[in-house]
């Protein structure tokens, strides 16, 4: 049946030692190198995006943690801040911050006239430009808070002007100024004067941590507090919505699902919402609970259910795996001493598949954390979160911001102040991705099972 | 807050049911557990389910159809006269709506009485500033048939929520009654409890389902609205978007679909050979420690959100680009966003999503394959390419369709990378605009929610839903048989 | 050829094609071959067998240098083909392999066409000028392949369409397309029905005037079947090698006759 009577052709190649290369496989070879190069080469480019990342975020991000702080005495004149004599906290209130502007620039001119500094600014208006305008507001609250002490000279440590911290940290040059309204070369003098003196200093900044945003002029006390509670009161609603109603779905889908078209459509119906844009879940937000329900605007409520509906796919796929991965030993092992179906699936398989299924849920929730594109159709962006939530409830449906909408909304100010809170914020966020997912791996290194 | 107490009054009287039913079982049997069919805390879970699942599922059902009936019965009774010209009855109803929240809350704060409510006419008293102390402002004083509707408005909506009440504890108290009946001992009550169990699964499921409806739905009402006053053939017709919130707009998709296209383009030039080689180099090449390094580092790409990305886009490579293609440089560019900036930047994203799908697809072909390619002399090169990568390439092409759909998708880095202008043009250094990020921008305007400035983006929320689901559809179904071949 | 008594087959050539000395495997701490010495010689069936796990398998692959692909797999020892060191740093595994071509135990025809699986090795060991020459390649391979008179007239249908049987002769036909000197095939039958076992042992016997066959099998039968000579492995040694004949009717050692006997297996 075999042509053996087809011998070979007498290959040019037959009989060659093997000690030496021939010029097709060196060629072969350099080709093979090439290729290797190819791939190292990718892995390298994706390594380098990923420095370069890196370190634009924490180049241009660190500097948000510092902030530039004018230490100095101020006297609290009683005859402006009390003209009535009787420490009445309501006739304090009335005192608005222009009340208090003078006092405090009066108290920085102070600074540099005992000093002998010299200066070509000689009054104490001329101070403005280097005090934040939100000083005064922080003035006027220690006074309201304690009346006793008009007529005192209280040493603050007020807020320097956005300007000022950013000649402070190169943002600001000096060449830039004179285009610039705000500020002159001589307040950068009268800066660098201060700063050898220590009246002006970097410090941390606790208050772009836990502080309210501010408006659109004042970047220097700007601050994620606010919205770090709003992502908060998001997560909330995605943890209490998303985990029960995935795993009750996951428990379905692989415990109990007869093999029909009703199942079949369920099961497509996830994988393909785990691909639809973010955007479009946006969308069914803005329509479904602020259009139709009549749910509050900019309200963490409806970002919680908008992220839960985009969390679940993501819940269901890694919970079903876990559910997958008990073996059915287990389950016959319960069938067997006579538990209900639904008795061995909560008793034996659910317990055995948690720690997976609280793995896939952090992940879940770290994702949900990110996302912004749906939060600004729901109307989070744009709102100047500047108050703490009064207590639970208005914690949900109060307005807030969530942290990558307080970003985007920097990222989108015109004053390059807020790009570095931009960068500081998604500090922040990588902080909080990063302690989730490292959570999450140790959780299944902790509890990981082979069977 | 009515509807959180009377949700609080139903798991009430479901524990009482939960306990009555438990203690009846017992007491069937003279506390003698043995005899009963199923344990006795099963008969208190039928009781708790029979109170929950009714009166819930009512009290869900009313909440979303008395405000329904409540709008259609105010808006009859208003006169013609109470909608001007330049308002619409929505724009009316809403201003009924707020002044009678805000009447709600000046009596909840004590600042009129409930009757004085219930009589304040527009002249007699200044409506707009009681609300004002209330904290609700109106833009303007209030019109005496508004006031007239928001007060039947208040109280209709007085008397729906005193039915409703009466109707759910109703619901929840013949439920517990039911349940109560039925407790004998040889009633199969973990039989039914885990039948209610089950139902609640499947709903849960369904949820997917429901989400879906949600989207198809939310998206087709206000398509369908656009259509209506926006006329669909220039819509996909004109080549022009123009919107202008004064009226006479020209909204034509297609440059927003060009500009979607080519920075998607662009960011899978990038990353597909980046991803593609990386997860060659990873799965083939790359020993265990370089890959326990490499893929780890690599997927952080991946778990960044966009936000993050977007920043990037818009204040590092915008620049950077700038400084080499700008003014300065070259002089292609005017502006750091521009189609460049948005696809080099997402194609960096989307890096690890095409090398880790390749990756997997790419450990599925059987070493069998590369076995027998190597026993033939050939070299790994000549393996990976003539053997591993055709083997490979279905499932490869699903994965680029994935990150195609997902790079249509993105949303923020295209906001924040890609500018605002809508044009046709093939110079990636210019500025373009997406689909996504006009979905953005005309809903966050200040455009009246019914002009067609608005409802715009909710036919390119269609489109765009529609253009994914068909490369996901498409993509899934080659990954789903690519893996059948080798399984 | 069946019926010839087996003391009375001989190897038709004696000179030694490939020669071992003194080689040992390691997978990681596991040592898996030890301290085996063979000579194989050309134009002769030498049919590896022995229990499974017995490294029978492993040796086989280190005469073409196919561990090389296992990270962990570290070889010992001299293994040479016609007087050159296969572990030479100069030697380049690409070359040896296609002088030592090997068919594997599960038929792995690439998911091309016929005529592309054929002509993948020649292709890329350059051998053909133009496409007629190729064309004569990949005919004369699937001639000795066996397989020519049933898949001539569908030469470009994927080769993954054949039977089993088929699909193993095509992987044949692709080894030989490259004009290899030695013909290593582990277990190729396993995976095989009675008849295509019949086939592809008919065409190792015909293959053996060309080449040097290494077969490995854990079947006895076969091996007495098709074989020449025959090595006993066990646990990582070589026990025994020799005549086909004399291994199966007169084995020296104790463990080879048990093994034969079937007492251990």
């Amino acid at each position: 049946m075999s042509d053996a009577s087809l011998a070979p052709a007498a290959s040019p190649r037959a009989r060659r030692s093997l000690m030496e290369t021939d010029a097709h496989t060196a060629k072969r070879n350099a080709a093979e190198k090439r290729f290797r190069l190819y791939g190292v080469a990718a892995i390298c480019a994706g390594l380098f995006f990923l420095v370069v990342l890196l370190t634009s975020i924490l180049g241009n991000g660190l500097s948000a943690f510092q902030q530039t702080f004018i230490t100095t005495q101020v006297f609290l004149d009683p005859a402006k801040l009390d003209k009535a004599g009787n420490r009445d906290p309501d006739d304090i209130r009335k005192v608005s911050t222009f009340g208090y502007t003078p006092l405090i620039q009066n108290a920085v001119f102070e600074e540099v006239t005992s000093r002998n500094i010299e200066t070509p600014l000689d009054s104490a208006k001329d101070m403005k430009a280097l005090i934040s305008a939100s000083a005064a507001a922080q003035v006027r609250d220690f006074v309201i808070a304690n009346p006793d002490r008009i007529g005192e000279t209280v040493e603050f440590r007020i807020l320097a002007a956005s300007r000022v911290d950013g000649y402070l940290k190169d943002r600001v040059f000096r060449e830039d100024v004179a285009r610039d309204k705000n500020i002159d070369a001589e307040h950068l003098d009268l800066t660098d004067a201060l700063v050898s003196a220590g009246v002006i200093a970097k410090q941390f900044n606790t208050s772009f941590i836990f502080g309210s945003d501010a408006s659109e002029s004042r970047a220097e006390s700007a601050g994620l507090g606010v919205s770090m509670l709003g992502s908060f009161f998001m997560m909330l609603v995605v943890l209490v919505l998303a985990l029960p109603i995935g795993v009750a779905a996951s428990i379905y889908l692989e415990e109990f699902a007869p093999q029909n078209r009703f199942t079949d459509l369920i099961e497509v119906n996830i994988s393909n919402l785990a691909a639809v844009p973010s955007i479009v879940f946006g969308i069914l937000g803005l329509a479904v609970f602020i259009q139709f329900a009549h749910l509050p605007q900019s309200a963490p409520i409806v970002g919680g259910l908008v992220l839960t509906l985009m969390t679940l796919p993501t819940i269901i796929i890694s919970t079903r795996a876990s559910l997958k991965s008990v073996p059915p030993s287990i389950r016959d092992a319960a069938l067997g001493v006579g538990a209900s179906k639904m008795q061995a699936v909560f008793h034996h398989v659910l317990p055995l598949a948690m720690p997976g299924i609280l793995t896939g849920t952090i992940i879940g929730l770290a994702q949900a954390l990110g996302e912004t594109a749906p939060l600004l159709l729901i109307g989070m962006v744009g709102y100047i979160a500047t108050n703490y939530p009064d207590g639970f409830v208005s914690g949900f449906m109060d307005p807030n911001s969530a942290m990558p909408a307080q970003i985007y909304e920097w990222a989108k100010r015109a004053d390059p102040a807020y790009y570095e809170r931009a960068w500081g914020g998604i500090i922040i966020l990588l902080v909080f991705l990063l302690t989730m997912n490292l959570i999450a791996i140790l959780l299944r290194r902790r509890f990981e099972r082979r069977w | 807050m009515p509807v959180f107490w009377l949700s609080l009054l139903i798991v009430a009287v479901a524990a009482v049911g939960f306990v009555l039913a438990r203690g009846r079982a017992l007491a069937a049997v003279d506390g003698d557990r043995r005899h009963l069919h199923s344990l006795p805390n099963y008969y208190g879970w039928n009781a708790a389910l029979k109170v929950l699942t009714p009166a819930f599922a009512l009290l869900f059902v009313w909440l979303i159809v008395q405000p329904i009936w409540m709008n259609t019965q105010i808006a009859g009774a208003l006169p013609d006269t109470a909608v001007s010209e330049d308002s619409t009855l929505a724009l009316v109803m809403s201003d009924v709506r707020r002044v009678a929240d805000g009447l709600d809350l000046a009596v909840a704060q004590g600042i009129i009485s409930e009757t004085n409510a219930a009589a304040i006419e527009a002249g007699a008293t200044d409506v707009r500033g009681v609300l004002a102390q209330a904290g609700v402002a109106l833009g303007s004083d209030v019109d005496p048939t508004v006031l007239a509707a928001a007060q039947s408005y208040r109280s209709l909506s007085g008397v729906g929520d005193a039915a409703m009440t009466v109707a759910v504890l109703l619901l929840a108290l013949a439920g517990m009654g039911w349940a109560l009946r039925q407790t004998t001992a040889e009633f199969r009550a973990r039989n039914v409890v885990e039948q209610g169990v089950r139902a609640m699964l499947l709903f849960a499921a369904s949820i997917a389902i429901l989400t879906t409806v949600g989207i198809v739905f939310s998206l087709i009402f206000n398509t369908v609205e656009f259509f209506r006053i926006y006329p669909a053939s220039d819509f996909f017709g004109s080549l022009t978007w123009s919107p202008s919130f004064g009226g006479g707009s020209e909204l034509g998709i297609w440059p927003l679909l060009w500009g979607t296209l080519y920075i998607s383009l662009i960011a899978l030039l990038v990353a597909v050979p980046i991803g593609l080689f990386a997860a060659i180099y990873l799965s083939e090449y790359a020993g265990s420690k370089v890959r326990a390094f490499a893929k780890p580092t690599l997927e952080l790409l991946a778990g960044i959100p966009t936000i993050v990305y977007g920043l990037f886009a818009l204040l590092t490579v915008g620049p950077l680009l700038l400084s080499a293609f700008g003014r300065d440089g070259l002089n292609w560019m005017q502006a750091g966003t521009a189609v460049m900036t948005a696809g080099l930047v997402m194609g960096i994203m989307l890096i690890p999503f095409v090398s880790s799908l390749s990756d997997d697809i790419i450990n599925a072909v059987p070493q069998a394959m590369r076995d027998g390619s190597y026993g033939l002399g050939a070299t790994q090169s000549e393996t990976i390419r003539q053997v591993v990568i055709p083997a490979a390439l279905p499932g490869i092409v699903g994965a680029i369709l994935l990150a195609a759909s997902r790079a249509i998708g993105e949303t923020m880095i295209v906001v924040l990378g890609a500018g605002a202008a809508a044009r046709l043009s093939l110079n990636p250094f210019e500025a373009m605009t997406t689909v996504t990020a006009k979905i953005v921008s005309q809903l966050t305007g200040d455009a009246d929610f019914a002009s067609p400035e608005a409802l715009v983006a909710f036919a390119l929320g269609m489109t765009l839903f529609i253009i994914t689901l068909g490369l996901n559809v498409l993509a899934l179904s080659i990954v789903r048989k690519y893996r059948e071949q080798y399984e | 050829m069946y019926d010839a008594p087996l003391t009375r087959r001989e190897a038709a050539v004696d000179d030694v094609k490939i020669s071992a000395r003194d080689v040992q495997v390691f997978y990681g701490d596991n040592h898996a071959i030890k301290d085996v010495d063979v000579d194989i010689q050309d134009k002769t069936v030498t049919a590896f067998i022995g229990p499974s796990g017995c490294g029978k398998s492993t040796f086989l692959r280190c005469l073409n240098r196919m561990n090389d692909t296992i990270d962990i797999c570290r070889v010992e020892g001299r293994i040479t083909i016609d007087g050159d060191d296969i572990y030479d740093k100069r030697v380049d595994p690409v070359q040896l392999r296609a002088k030592v071509g090997m068919v594997f135990q599960k038929p792995n025809p690439f998911p091309k066409s016929i005529y592309d699986n054929v002509a993948y090795g020649p292709k890329i060991h350059g051998m053909a000028k133009n496409k007629a020459e190729l064309d004569e390649i990949v005919e004369r391979a699937l001639r000795r392949g066996a397989i020519w008179d049933e898949v001539k007239d569908r030469l470009h249908a994927p080769g993954t369409g054949l039977s089993g049987g088929q699909q193993q002769r095509l992987c044949i036909a692709r080894a030989v397309a490259t004009e290899p000197e030695v013909l290593l095939m582990d277990e190729p039958c396993s995976a095989l029905d009675p008849i295509a076992t019949a086939q592809v042992e008919e065409l190792i016997d015909e293959l053996r005037q060309t080449y040097s066959v290494v077969i490995v099998t854990h079947s006895m039968q076969q091996a007495a079947r098709v074989s020449q000579k025959t090595a006993f492995f066990h646990l990582g040694h070589l026990v025994e090698f020799g005549e086909t004949g004399q291994i199966f009717t007169n084995p020296e050692d104790k463990r080879t006759e048990s093994y034969i006997t079937g007492r251990i297996g």
